[in-house]
């Protein structure tokens, strides 16, 4: 074992191997995962990073309409340029999705987890030359909880009651315990500006590792480095320019032609054709998005579980991930989360395609006739074949389920979160927490399976404010299998984000935690000649 | 009916015959105007049909309730359909569109950005295409039947055949990807050399060439065509003129009004049809411009947008048509 993990590790140190095939196969290995990680970074800081040079990345999701407020902040193309020039005041480890510290340098909650003390870091400049100060940090929060922000955060916030400053720390005090606190300050609208961004949101100036030099929305943005970074271990390139390509081909043209280092999006149909291309390298890392078929609970005939059991059965999750995915992901088990979270219910049974049990408890809901399944391409990318491929399946358990294609403008307007049938996308949540509280949660506003359980409200609220890792994560087991068995989602596959690169990027890290190496892609990246 | 009508009706009747042109001018302005603001109320009842707000599509699944009813708010979404226009017109009338409401920019300042590019990216193609079609067209009379001709008909008959992203992506294949001697993606923006630009732009120019091309150069062909079995061309003929000579003297003159015609139509497409060719070579023009501020509902630009792509129809089928006229007196007469 000692010679393959070296083997691996030389392998990491000549770029080969990315962080996540080498723990993979180090933990194969009888590795544990605190060793592994770290002899990667090890391996990993032996690679050397090379400063210099400049990155360019050709990224889907770009718009006229994109605004420079870190509050409005909603396209992939935003997100990234996001993360180049300012800093949260968390982080979430690439590799766990745990809290690590940004801006926040250490913090401590009280034992109801409803008081957070965060120790704000000192010697940090804006990219104007002023310090940050815990005003600042104060400010912005402020700013994305005012209940008349327009701030993408404002969900994630709405729990704070009290924001102040207490020295040089900062103080939180919530409506009720959350013991992932610091992981909802990781959240990417909530940049620290200086004063908050109150003075002008659009300014642009944070503590990031680049400054921003121009910007034209759903064009091109250029950065340069940030001389004074407060941080030796990211910003590698000396400058830096992302540009907005919403056509797929482009983006691959622009890949295989090397006018650009690094593409997001790339569709599972060309990626073998990608492949063949000599000086590119597909970079899928397992994400927390999930494709659904979602059943409102509380409609007809769906209000039956057997009915909603005989469809969940009825759904051959292998084929789907297969055939849509193109084996870009992993196969689903009817409840929102993954390995990929903390605290992740581990040993709970994979559902799996079974036309019998699915035809008996179909016959046991005593329903008969078609099932009428809304779907639309925009739901999320090959939803209709989807929904066919479904059809299919269902067949040989005797169901008969009726496709509607409708149009994907207003698609998320009249169709989902409306129609009792329909298929849908939901991009993954920082925790466990998050998820439940924004799907499954009796009040929530977008409970688009109609889950209303009591029960399981409570067993939310309680693992919030839990602290004991332990007790949380088997209330998170209890919570998992209700929806699985009682919940109105059939959950067949989770998708990777698949992502490429030139070969001369190294240093790419597959986080755990969103798409482009949770948005730090040019951060973290550096350029081999 | 008699008696009364030269009283009424003469003095305008006087003003027509004295001027004939610039009375006819007048007219299609007018009439140009009345067609805009038709067009005004088109746009705004079509989005206001459109289904989902600004608010909920540009918020998406990360919107909560609160932030929804905020953005409304703000923006005064809340009031009727009917002020909401008028406010808009009056605005757009002092040349005023607005901000986005997305991006918070002054819409008229991204525009004259904009739509610079998409005028650039127009005129270069124009330059290019509008003399080779002719020439062609001309040529291809010339030899009309033999190889030439059929050379000249079958390629520009392929390039119309194929669609324009076919076209573009097949430039970007062979002289980006496969040669590497062409400029990809074709972003420009500001402060850049004027010679990068042209560099930049060289493949989706190229690829509106192709594209427009065929269809004025056929035209040309048949305008000339046409007016070449007319008794006079006989005629040139017996008097003994070279062929070339009657086609450019007395054939091309008389076949320029469909001509003008096509061009126009085309220069129209250039600016506000080229969406498709900016998308794929990743060109910030207007269409895309348009396109993002559809998908969100960004009601100020999509306005400005669309008022802006009407004018530029307007004006350049008004332009054909006084052309048309100036270059075909007999039909400054209408019977």
């Amino acid at each position: 074992m000692k010679d393959y993990t070296k083997h691996l590790a030389s392998r990491v140190t000549s770029g080969g191997l990315s962080r996540r095939e080498f723990m993979g196969r180090a933990m194969a290995a009888g590795m544990t995962l605190a060793l592994a990680d770290q002899l990667f970074t090890e391996s990993a800081m032996a690679a050397e990073p090379k400063r210099g040079g400049h990155l360019k990345l050709g990224l889907e999701g770009g718009a006229a309409t994109d605004s420079k407020d870190p509050a409005k902040f909603l396209s992939q193309f935003m997100f990234c340029v996001g993360r180049c020039w300012g800093d949260m005041l968390v982080e979430s480890h690439p590799l766990t999705g745990a809290a690590v510290p940004a801006l926040a340098e250490s913090w401590e909650p009280s034992k109801d987890a409803a008081t957070w003390t965060f120790k704000i870091r000192k010697g940090v400049k804006f990219h104007n030359g002023k310090d940050l100060t815990i005003d600042d940090v104060v400010a912005t929060l402020n700013r994305h909880t005012d209940s008349k922000s327009e701030s993408g955060a404002l969900g994630v916030m709405k729990s704070i009651k009290e924001i102040k400053a207490d020295g040089d720390n900062l103080v939180l005090t919530l409506t009720e315990g959350n013991a992932d606190m610091p992981l909802l300050l990781s959240d990417y609208h909530l940049v620290i500006q200086p004063n908050g961004g109150k003075d002008d949101p659009l300014a642009s100036i944070g503590t990031g590792p680049y400054k921003l030099v121009s910007f034209e929305p759903g064009v091109r943005a250029t950065f340069e480095r940030n001389k004074d970074d407060w941080r030796t271990d990211r910003g590698f390139v000396d400058s830096v320019e992302i540009i907005g390509m919403n056509d797929a081909t482009a983006r691959i043209a622009a890949l295989s032609s090397g006018q650009v280092h690094y593409i997001n999006r790339v569709d599972p149909k060309t990626v073998d054709l990608l492949k063949r291309a000599p000086n590119v390298e597909i970079l899928s890392t397992a994400g927390r998005g999930h494709y659904v078929f979602i059943m409102h609970c509380n409609t007809a005939p769906f209000d039956n579980n057997d009915l909603r059991l005989a469809l969940k059965y009825a759904m051959d999750r292998e084929t789907m991930v297969k055939k849509i995915l193109g084996g870009y992901g992993k196969v689903g088990n009817d409840f929102p989360i993954n390995s990929t979270y903390a605290l992740f219910p581990e040993g709970i049974e994979q559902r799996v395609y079974d036309p019998d049990k699915a035809a008996f408890h179909y016959k046991k809901s005593g329903h008969s006739g078609s099932v009428l399944l809304r779907t639309s391409e925009v739901a999320f990318p090959g939803a209709v074949d989807a929904a066919v491929l479904y059809q299919e399946s269902c067949k040989k358990a005797g169901i008969n389920i009726e496709v509607k294609r409708e149009p994907g403008d207003g698609y998320w307007t009249n169709v989902w979160n409306v129609q009792p049938f329909s298929t849908s996308y939901w991009g993954g949540r920082p925790t466990q927490d998050q998820m439940y509280s924004t799907a499954y949660l009796s009040t929530a506003d977008w409970n688009d399976t109609r889950f209303k359980r009591p029960d399981f409200d409570k067993l939310l609220l309680q693992a919030r404010s839990e602290l004991d890792e332990a007790k949380r994560k088997e209330l998170y087991r209890t919570m998992a299998m209700m929806v699985r068995d009682e919940g109105g989602v059939i959950l067949p596959m989770f998708n990777d984000f698949v992502n490429a690169s030139t070969k001369q990027v190294k240093g790419y890290v597959h986080d755990i935690g969103n798409d482009m190496s949770n948005g730090y892609v040019a951060t973290r990246v550096w350029l081999e000649s | 009916m008699s008696d009364l009508q030269p009283s009424t009706v003469l003095p305008g009747l006087r003003f027509n015959q004295r001027f004939p042109l610039l009375s006819l001018i007048i007219e299609r302005f007018l009439l140009s105007l009345v067609l805009l603001f038709a067009v005004s109320v088109l746009i705004f009842g079509g989005l206001e049909a459109l289904p989902g707000d600004f608010a909920t599509t540009y918020l998406g699944q990360s919107a909560t309730p609160q932030a929804v009813a905020n953005i409304r708010a703000e923006l005064g979404l809340n009031r009727p359909v009917t002020t909401r226009y008028v406010e808009w017109l009056g605005n757009a009338v002092q040349g005023n569109f607005g901000t986005s409401w997305a991006s918070k920019n002054s819409v008229s300042e991204q525009i004259g950005k904009r739509l610079g590019n998409s005028l650039f990216l127009a005129a270069c193609a124009a330059v290019i295409s509008v003399p080779l079609a002719v020439g062609l067209g001309m040529l291809a009379v010339h030899f009309r039947n033999r190889l030439p001709d059929k050379i000249i008909n079958v390629i520009s008959l392929a390039a119309i055949s194929l669609p324009e992203f076919f076209i573009g992506y097949l430039l970007i294949l062979f002289f980006g990807v496969k040669f590497g001697i062409a400029t990809f993606p074709a972003t420009v923006y500001d402060g850049m050399a004027f010679v990068d630009r042209l560099k930049a732009i060289a493949l989706p120019t190229a690829t509106l060439v192709l594209v427009v091309l065929a269809h004025m150069m056929r035209m040309t062909r048949a305008a000339i065509l046409s007016v070449m079995s007319s008794a006079y061309m006989e005629t040139a003929e017996l008097k003994g003129l070279s062929a070339f000579r009657a086609i450019v003297k007395h054939a091309a003159p008389n076949a320029l009004a469909p001509i003008i015609n096509v061009v126009a139509l085309n220069l129209a497409y250039l600016i506000v049809g080229v969406v498709v060719v900016e998308v794929v070579f990743v060109y910030p023009g207007m269409g895309q411009y348009m396109v993002d501020a559809v998908t969100v509902r960004d009601m100020p630009v999509v306005q400005a947008c669309g008022l802006i792509f009407a004018a530029v129809y307007i004006l350049l089928n008004m332009v054909a048509d006084v052309l048309a006229i100036v270059a075909n007196p007999r039909l400054r007469h209408p019977r």
